[in-house]
């Protein structure tokens, strides 16, 4: 009778059946870990290569095409991780940027009541999201760019662009006093804030309602106008100069974006504009025709239900996947190493990886940026959620 | 319980499932033997060292490299499994035992043979860097290339040499990288750059494969020793010897006069060097673990040297390399090869 | 009389107002400066029949260069004469996936018992050596053969794993629930390629240092591992659409955990979900040709091998279009496919 009793007691405050799992898995995982690790430093010893994150300081020995910050070969892996980051980060931010544009374009005009415009667009969006990204990226890097004229017969655009088979030059907008411009803006951030604040009284008042956004489209403008006039800010244009070395022509100065990150900002921005596309629509679709009724029941002409019913309900629905593809893109990006485009994966798992060998350290530091990235998005899209629900009840 | 039971024998089964496709490791020859074939590792496509045609057959100097230590070890030269590596892995592939020998006009260095648990076995070709420019350019020294784009591949003793030789001379240039030499070629041929820069014997291989290789010209400077060669795993000193002793003999040779067409006509020789050569006398694959025709095989399947350069890369081939002057012909005629003797 | 039908549509729906006209003049005139060319390009001109380079002597697309690198492009460097077998193997998946569709559904849980645990072992079996047939090495294995290879293996072994981690996720046990957590938000969070070269470059250097996992080995299971936390986030989805009721019904029947859900909740989960799976595997046939980067010669990799040989330089477009075609059709079926199949089971609950 006792023993039972205490065996019962045992198994039930222990809870065998809860705890042995937890325990099992815990075990596994911490084996495996020091299985791998004994492994690594059994070979890494063979084959003499140190671990340990010091090699950041040691020179690189690499040039790269492409960098936002001064850098060759006799710089330090830190500072080509760090050139690695920002052209992800810059690849990243345009593209993400083109992508949307193009992205609410396509989406509405699907929904155009011009058949034409709409089954152009279902075209576009059902050719560019079939086909495989890296596909994409090739077809735009080794046809479209590989093809263009080289430098002595370039395409000169309306003497502002100029397009060659080494890359597209823009010309480099040089500021003096540049900071009146800032001054500007941040003093028509203010105006905005106070003229939201100011509206938004007047409509609990009287219900009068004010145009705060064409005002607030017109004080970005204006602004920062009437403070570069009044602080003398002036802006000369440097163009890309065709220098001649013997036989050999090069375009010197200005902006150059290499044909590396066009076709990888062409492709990344088409194959996502696609998805934004099929959100946006499904976005606005979701709007049920009865609020639209509604709201010209109730005397709102278009423009208004647009900007009032339509399209902040449409955005609930619009942005939570659309920051998935946000996401996508990023991680997308790490496909440069196709094509040589020097962003994080390609010049720090790629390029120092096998310069170094020290593949766990290199991996373990990108995956773990990605991630950060991926997390860093993501918090975004959580706060919007909060802020959006919040709203709704 | 059964929740972790599945997750126990579940990862057993993973791992069963991983090391299914394991090997292991022995010496190389008695890997070789037991499989039935060399695994050469080579370039994805320079030709007259390794290049594959359409229907998948390798050609080239360090395709014959391979091909004699096959000769030697398994008496047929044509038993290679050839794996083309980029500059990038070729040296990871080695040293994790894909590949048994890596023949891949590879530069000798202190830092790799030294650095990386390898061992280079001889030099089959001597060469150095060059540059190679448009005709179109007008430029007939390297020393007027000031703010030029130069296409090179990452990875490689190139890029250091050519900043080096750069800096020394103060001419600017910036430098359009590839991971791949292919790439770095089409970019060049295309306009992407104005130079590029490679071993001189890679520069006339690859502007075989360009759009107008008329347009293009290599300019006289050397800007470097590159010594070419085959390159095996250091913890194997058998077939280290395997290995170099191929290499020797087909240009001790060539030194003697032996070619694979007279082989058979100089069995019945009075000369004892030839007859040690051909396995006649004496026991020299005894020590290399090899039979007493290892030689022979070599000499009459792939040839001696002089045959393997003049096919490959000799003044007739599209490359266009001559021998005369360049310090790839025998001792006794100018240049620098000189092997041991075969005793 | 139809010609008069076209003008009045036309009027009403395309050119209604100056703003209607403007959009759809725009829009013919993209239609006729990239359709007519490409048509022209694509079959007008080109040529068609020959063995050489110097056969292509019109403007249009030279597809000699397809026709002669055809079997390269689907298989690799897979030794020619044994290209029967990689064919058979796709014959039989593909029959008992077409199988599931006329047969009664208790018969199509042992399809789907075949498909995940019997067909891997005969695929790889017939693949690799079999029966005195020549060994063909991991490493030969090529071309489009090997994206589907790898494609349809990620999926397959990535399923399991996949249910674990869902069901995992939504597991009361505290450490379970986090690991499975951490698991998946781990692998959405990196991009694929790093996971190919970590299993290129870094997976070798954790394993013991006799033994040698070749390439495609590792690779294939990076992918499966990396899928796996997609299918998660899939089944979890089916999981959490499923009423409360069924649990409550299956728990009162006395059932225990993984009766529970083996034979209740994840049949009507996996169920709901079969687009979100259909739709995964559309991605990863998408993403797989990346393993071109980490050095597999996959159709991307022979199509690039090929236009870099010197006898056939220049031909560039044609390979990639060939290699866009087939993707394009490809992925465009599987997802009308699954669309179909959305349709399908969506009437069938009501």
């Amino acid at each position: 009778m006792q023993k039972s009793n205490f065996k019962n007691l045992l198994i039930k405050n222990f809870q065998w059946q809860n705890f042995l799992p937890q325990f099992l898995l815990l075990f596994f995982f911490f084996l495996l870990i020091f299985y791998f690790t004994t492994n690594a430093q059994v070979n890494l010893q063979a084959r003499n290569i140190t671990s340990g994150f010091d090699f950041l300081g040691t020179n690189s020995g690499f040039d790269v095409q492409f960098s936002l910050i001064p850098y060759d070969g006799s710089y330090s892996f830190g500072r080509a991780y760090l050139v690695g980051l920002l052209n992800t980060l810059l690849v990243s931010f345009f593209g993400i940027i083109f992508a949307s544009i193009l992205g609410f374009i396509i989406g509405i005009s699907r929904l155009s009541e011009n058949l034409l415009l709409s089954k152009l667009s279902h075209f576009y969006v059902e050719l560019f999201r079939n086909l495989p990204l890296i596909l994409q990226i090739f077809f735009w890097y080794f046809v479209v760019l590989r093809n263009l004229p080289t430098t002595e017969k370039s395409l000169i655009l309306l003497d502002f662009l100029i397009i060659n088979v080494q890359g597209f030059y823009f010309p480099k907008f040089i500021f003096t006093n540049f900071q009146f411009i800032i001054y500007g803006i941040i003093f028509a951030i203010l105006t905005i804030f106070l003229l939201k604040y100011y509206s938004n009284k007047m409509f609990y008042n009287s219900g009068k309602y004010l145009p705060v956004f064409k005002l607030s489209l017109i004080f970005l403008i204006l602004f920062p106008l009437v403070f570069s006039v009044l602080g003398n800010v002036g802006l000369t244009f440097e163009q890309a100069k065709l220098i001649q070395n013997f036989g050999i022509f090069n375009y010197v100065g200005g902006v150059k974006l290499v044909p590396e990150f066009l076709a990888l900002l062409f492709a990344l921005s088409l194959y996502t504009s696609t998805f934004i596309a099929e959100n946006v629509r499904a976005g606005i679709l979701s709007i049920s025709k009865g609020q639209k009724e509604a709201a010209k029941s109730l005397g709102f002409n278009n423009s208004l239900s647009l900007k009032l019913i339509v399209i902040p309900q449409a955005l609930r629905v619009i942005i939570p996947p659309t920051t998935n593809q946000y996401l996508n893109l990023v991680k997308n990006s790490s496909l440069a190493a196709g094509i040589g485009y020097p962003d994080l994966t390609s010049v720090f798992a790629g390029t120092s990886l096998s310069q170094t060998g020290k593949a766990i350290e290199i991996i373990f530091i990108v995956m773990m940026t990605y991630l950060s990235i991926s997390l860093f998005i993501s918090l975004i899209l959580n706060w919007y959620n909060k802020k959006i629900a919040f709203i709704s009840k | 319980m059964k929740n972790s039971m599945f997750k126990f024998f579940g990862s057993i089964a993973l791992f069963a499932f991983l090391l299914s496709g394991t090997v292991a490791k022995a010496g190389t020859k008695e890997d070789v033997t037991k499989k039935g074939s060399v695994s050469c590792g080579v370039s994805q496509g320079v030709p007259g060292f390794s290049n594959a045609d359409a229907s998948g057959k390798w050609t080239g100097i360090d395709v014959d490299m391979c091909r004699a230590v096959a000769a030697a070890v398994l008496g047929d030269a044509n038993k290679v499994k050839y794996q083309p590596l980029s500059a990038k892995d070729r040296f990871e592939v080695l040293k994790s035992g894909q590949i048994d020998m890596l023949s891949r006009n590879t530069t000798w260095t202190l830092s790799r043979d030294a650095g990386l648990g390898l061992e280079f076995v001889g030099t089959n070709f001597y060469d150095g860097q060059g540059f190679i420019v448009r005709k179109a350019a007008k430029v007939n020294t390297a020393k007027k290339l000031n703010n030029v784009k130069v296409c090179v591949e990452t990875g490689t003793t190139t890029e250091l040499n050519l900043r080096d030789y750069f800096k020394a001379n103060k001419l600017k240039y910036e430098a359009v990288s590839f991971t791949k030499a292919d790439e770095a070629v089409a970019a060049y041929d295309a306009g992407r750059c104005d130079v590029y820069t490679t071993d001189k014997s890679g520069l006339a291989a690859q502007r075989t494969k360009m759009k107008n290789p008329g347009e293009h010209t290599v300019l006289p400077e050397t800007i470097s020793k590159e010594p070419l060669g085959p390159v095996v795993r250091g913890n194997d000193q058998n077939w280290r010897d395997i290995a170099a002793w191929s290499l020797y003999v087909m240009i001790e040779a060539e030194e003697l006069g032996v070619n694979s067409k007279n082989i058979d006509s100089m069995k019945s020789t009075d000369n004892p060097n030839i007859k040690r050569l051909l396995g006649l006398e004496g026991d020299t694959g005894k020590s290399l673990g090899l039979s007493n025709t290892w030689a022979y095989n070599i000499i009459k399947q792939v040839g001696n040297y002089g045959e393997v350069y003049e096919r490959n890369v000799g003044a007739k081939t599209p490359l266009g390399l001559a021998r005369k002057g360049s310090p790839n012909q025998l001792w006794s005629k100018g240049g620098i090869l000189y092997a041991p003797p075969v005793r | 009389m139809k010609i008069k039908n076209l003008i009045i549509w036309s009027r009403t729906n395309l050119f209604s107002n100056w703003y209607n006209s403007l959009i759809s003049l725009f829009c013919i005139y993209l239609i006729i400066i990239t359709i007519p060319p490409f048509i022209d390009w694509a079959f007008v001109s080109a040529t068609f029949e020959g063995k050489l380079k110097t056969d292509c002597k019109t403007s249009g697309a030279c597809w000699v260069f397809v026709k002669v690198w055809f079997e390269k492009f689907m298989y690799g460097f897979y030794p020619v004469e044994n290209i029967w077998r990689i064919n058979l193997s796709f014959l039989i998946l593909i029959i008992s996936i077409s199988l599931s569709f006329f047969v009664k559904d208790k018969f199509k849980i042992y399809i789907l018992f075949f498909l995940i645990f019997v067909f891997p072992i005969i695929a790889f079996v017939l693949f690799h050596e079999s029966f005195g047939m020549q060994i063909v090495e991991r490493r030969e294995w090529g071309g489009l053969a090997l994206t589907f290879i790898l494609a349809i293996f990620g999926i397959i072994f990535s399923f399991p794993l996949g249910v674990l981690l869902a069901l995992g996720r939504r597991s009361e046990l505290p450490i379970i629930k986090y690991f499975s957590i951490c698991f998946i938000e781990f692998w959405r969070g990196i991009p694929l390629i790093t996971v190919l070269f970590a299993a290129a470059v870094m997976f070798p250097l954790l394993l013991p240092a006799d033994s040698y996992v070749d390439k495609t080995l590792r690779i294939a299971v990076g992918i499966a591992i990396f899928e796996s936390a997609y299918i998660a986030e899939v089944i979890r989805g089916g999981l959490q659409s499923l009423p409360k009721g069924q649990y409550d019904a299956a728990r009162s029947l006395g059932m225990g955990y993984w009766k529970m859900n083996f034979f209740i909740v994840l049949p009507q989960a996996i169920k709901t979900v079969i687009p979100g799976i259909a739709n995964t595997f559309i991605a990863l046939l998408k993403d797989t040709p990346l393993i071109v980067l980490v050095g597999m010669a996959e159709i991307l990799g022979m199509i690039n091998l090929a236009k870099a040989n010197p006898y056939w330089l220049g031909m560039a477009v044609e390979g990639y279009v060939f290699a866009a075609a087939i993707f394009w059709v490809a992925s465009y079926f599987l997802s009308s496919y699954s669309q179909r199949l959305e349709k399908k089971y969506s009437t069938e609950k009501k």
